[in-house]
């Protein structure tokens, strides 16, 4: 008995992750179709927020006060993570509608550049690229308010990007001379966050204990499936992402700016792409190279749960989660001596003990998932509609 | 053309290059051959995969298994020892063949990619939710050759340099030799038979499966079995790929199916120019000469330049060089540098003035 409840509470924790780390990206996928690949690289962005606002909570030693820092940490990892994704919704996703497979490309660019950059930031290449930012951007600024901003904008682009990436490498360059300045913030190491004294431990239930980091993540998840729920169905912006989701002309047609629309999605799904990366800090140290142990169990949820409906990656996710570890734990061999089934269903029984690690169990999983398109192609939920998709 | 290229390569480079550059090069170039399949599933067929490192690692792990075989009779490969395995397992006896070896190497991930491709493309799967498959099915073949130390020595992969191979070692200089001469003869060979495939009514149908689906299945074809079959090619000239690029490299292990890697090869064939053949091999040559260059004296510097490729590639230059150079791009670099546009008649007529501004009297009349 104790089995079975082990196995669903940690299906469920598994799968809590996988969704709260696959919310964001089936809102995406939703709505423009879009995956993105460096949704992983946004969550390892939300783990090291986590990171940064824990040691400015430092100086306040044991206090209860210290143990508050995770709520500012999860507020500070979606407004970073949301900023970015907000930042590459404008620069680079906006320009590549309509051509999914490029976008795609053009994301997993985005999540290299992003790894490389937490492993080698220091204060130089900081200040190069604010100053960067600021002679590029403020540059344009400045030039939009002439009237002839349309006939130079080509000129002033080639003129602007050189010059200001120009000026602000040689200033990293400059500044990298300087020790101190060149030192990096995080290394390629991996880096460690102290889970608050509450989250430590815990909770007995008759003979079986609950981690309570788990529970929260577990909360956290719920919490934030009811708050994306709710922004969808009841905010103003919830409908027309919801409008823009089921037909994208219609909409256009009348008066939805699709354009915001898509900027506030994305922003949205790299938001929450930002909290999972600050809940994941709580299972253990994370690494730049932290996104790619989640993005793919991520997708296969999104494409498991069908992008209709926010109740098909629910649903995806625990399914996936608890297989995963009824498979990988071992239990179903167990099972069987106990039950005393093991001669008579001997392949059976040899079958699942060789299936029985962390790793063989994904190949099983994936055998079942790919089983399972074949019956149901578009997902769990899939969006009804009169699309010619033959 | 491309026979002049090939006969540069098999005559001319042997003699600059000393044969430690020569075994880089000969790399280079079987990685071209794996960017010949992709270009031929992404460029003409459309269809992104993620996963050909599935595919080329088959082809290392078949040949180097043969390779890992070569022992007097009744004796295993020596890491099975360490991990107290004491019979074959039971898939690597057929490997003692050598005949049969030669056709896993392109059989088996070819089987494999029908496989895939067949569960997938049947439900009418495509776009980015195949490329998400394919990647999982990447990460599932990493895991399963990973995790299986007893099977397949696991995270320590199989090494070749000490095999015998063509007669002699496999990592002496003599057999690089040959073996870099036969990458450029089947990278030829994959060349001619992409080319072919391309060419004619099935290269058509291919371009008309990436541009409309619906329309080619409503005109009566079914496109389920042209893109199973040539996701099936594409599979098999990885796979030889790879086992080209393992004995090359002395050693097979489950790193080539990192997921970077396979979408690095996507991008060979991104920045030479899609559906242009030349292109694959130019990008997949100068994208790892640049991988050579960069990561050896600034290790930092290549993701961020790779990020950077990815990126420019697919905003400004989505054709590729090969794609920009025949939409007139070297025109643009001279007019931006101030030139005139090369002529396309006589000269003396082009830029005779006097003619040119008759020509432009009789076309305002015209019009």
């Amino acid at each position: 008995m104790q089995g079975v409840f082990d196995v669903l509470f940690n299906g469920l924790s598994i799968g809590a992750v996988l969704l709260i780390a696959a919310l964001g990206l089936a809102i995406v996928f939703g709505l423009m179709g879009v995956i993105n690949l460096a949704h992983g690289e946004l969550m390892m962005l939300g783990a090291y927020t986590t990171f940064i606002v824990q040691n400015a909570f430092k100086p306040l030693g044991d206090s209860p006060l210290f143990s508050a820092y995770i709520f500012v940490a999860l507020i500070a990892a979606f407004f970073v993570a949301a900023g970015v994704g907000l930042f590459l919704e404008r620069q680079v996703v906006r320009y590549l509608y309509g051509r999914p497979l490029e976008t795609l490309l053009a994301t997993w660019g985005v999540s290299l550049i992003l790894r490389q950059f937490v492993r080698s930031v220091s204060w130089s290449i900081a200040i190069g690229l604010v100053l960067f930012s600021l002679l590029f951007w403020g540059g344009q600024w400045v030039l939009k308010r002439r009237l002839d901003w349309n006939q130079l904008k080509a000129k002033a682009l080639t003129i602007l990007l050189p010059l200001s990436s120009a000026i602000a490498i040689i200033g990293g360059v400059v500044l990298n001379a300087n020790k101190a300045l060149a030192k990096p913030w995080f290394s390629a190491r991996n880096i460690d966050v102290t889970a608050p004294s509450w989250l430590r431990g815990g909770v007995n239930l008759g003979s079986f204990q609950f981690p309570v980091a788990r529970l929260f993540i577990i909360g956290l998840t719920i919490l934030c499936l009811l708050g994306t729920y709710w922004f969808l169905q009841k905010s103003a912006w919830g409908l027309r992402i919801r409008a823009v989701t089921q037909n994208r002309e219609m909409s256009a047609c009348l008066g939805i700016p699709t354009n915001t629309v898509d900027a506030l999605t994305f922003a949205l799904g790299s938001g929450l792409a930002g909290v999972a990366g600050c809940a994941v800090t709580l299972l253990g140290s994370v690494g730049p190279n932290l996104g790619a142990n989640y993005i793919v169990d991520a997708f296969m949820v999104v494409v498991v749960g069908g992008v209709g409906k926010l109740i098909g990656s629910v649903v995806a996710a625990i399914a996936i989660g608890t297989v995963t570890y009824l498979l990988g734990s071992g239990y179903l061999p167990l099972w069987m001596t106990q039950l005393g089934l093991t001669e008579t269903l001997q392949p059976l029984f040899d079958f699942f003990t060789f299936f029985s690690t962390t790793s063989m169990a994904k190949v099983m999983v994936f055998a079942l998932i790919i089983t399972f398109l074949q019956i149901k192609p578009a997902g769990l939920f899939p969006q009804k509609g009169r699309t010619v998709d033959a | 053309m491309v026979g002049a290229i090939a006969l540069v390569f098999l005559v001319i480079v042997p003699l600059i290059l000393p044969v430690s550059r020569l075994q880089i090069l000969g790399r280079f170039l079987s990685l071209a051959i794996v960017a010949l399949g992709i270009d031929l599933v992404w460029g003409y067929t459309g269809l992104l995969s993620l996963g050909h490192g599935i595919f080329f690692a088959l082809g290392g792990y078949a040949l180097a298994m043969n390779l890992s075989l070569q022992l007097p009779e009744g004796q295993i490969p020596e890491f099975f020892s360490l991990y107290g395995v004491e019979k074959l397992p039971w898939f690597w006896a057929p490997f003692n063949s050598f005949p049969f070896t030669l056709l896993a190497i392109f059989v088996i991930p070819a089987a494999i990619a029908g496989l895939l491709g067949y569960v997938v493309f049947r439900n009418r799967i495509r776009g980015v939710y195949f490329s998400i498959l394919t990647q999982a099915a990447l990460v599932v073949f990493f895991n399963l050759f990973n995790g299986q130390q007893k099977l397949i020595n696991g995270t320590n992969g199989l090494k070749t340099a000490s095999a015998e191979l063509f007669g002699g070692q496999v990592g002496s200089p003599d057999v690089q030799f040959k073996l870099y001469m036969l990458t450029i003869v089947l990278l030829v060979g994959a060349y001619v038979l992409c080319r072919w495939l391309t060419g004619g009514r099935f290269g058509r149908l291919l371009v008309a499966i990436r541009d409309d689906e619906p329309r080619v299945r409503f005109s009566g074809y079914d496109p389920t079995a042209f893109k199973v079959l040539v996701f099936a090619v594409s599979g098999a000239i990885a796979g030889i790929a790879g086992a080209l690029y393992t004995v090359q490299s002395g050693i097979v292990s489950p790193q080539y199916m990192d997921i970077a890697f396979s979408i690095e090869m996507v991008i060979w064939v991104a920045v030479g120019g899609r559906a242009t053949l030349v292109g694959a091999v130019l990008g997949a040559l100068l994208v790892n000469w640049a991988r050579v260059l960069l990561s050896e004296r600034f290790p930092e510097v290549w993701l961020f330049f790779q990020g950077a490729l990815f990126l420019i590639v697919v905003t400004v230059l989505p054709d590729g060089i090969i794609g920009w150079f025949r939409s007139g791009g070297v025109n643009q670099v001279r007019s931006l540098l101030g030139m005139a546009p090369p002529v396309s008649t006589f000269p003396a007529v082009d830029l005779n003035e006097e003619i040119q501004r008759e020509r432009e009297i009789v076309q305002q009349k015209d019009s």
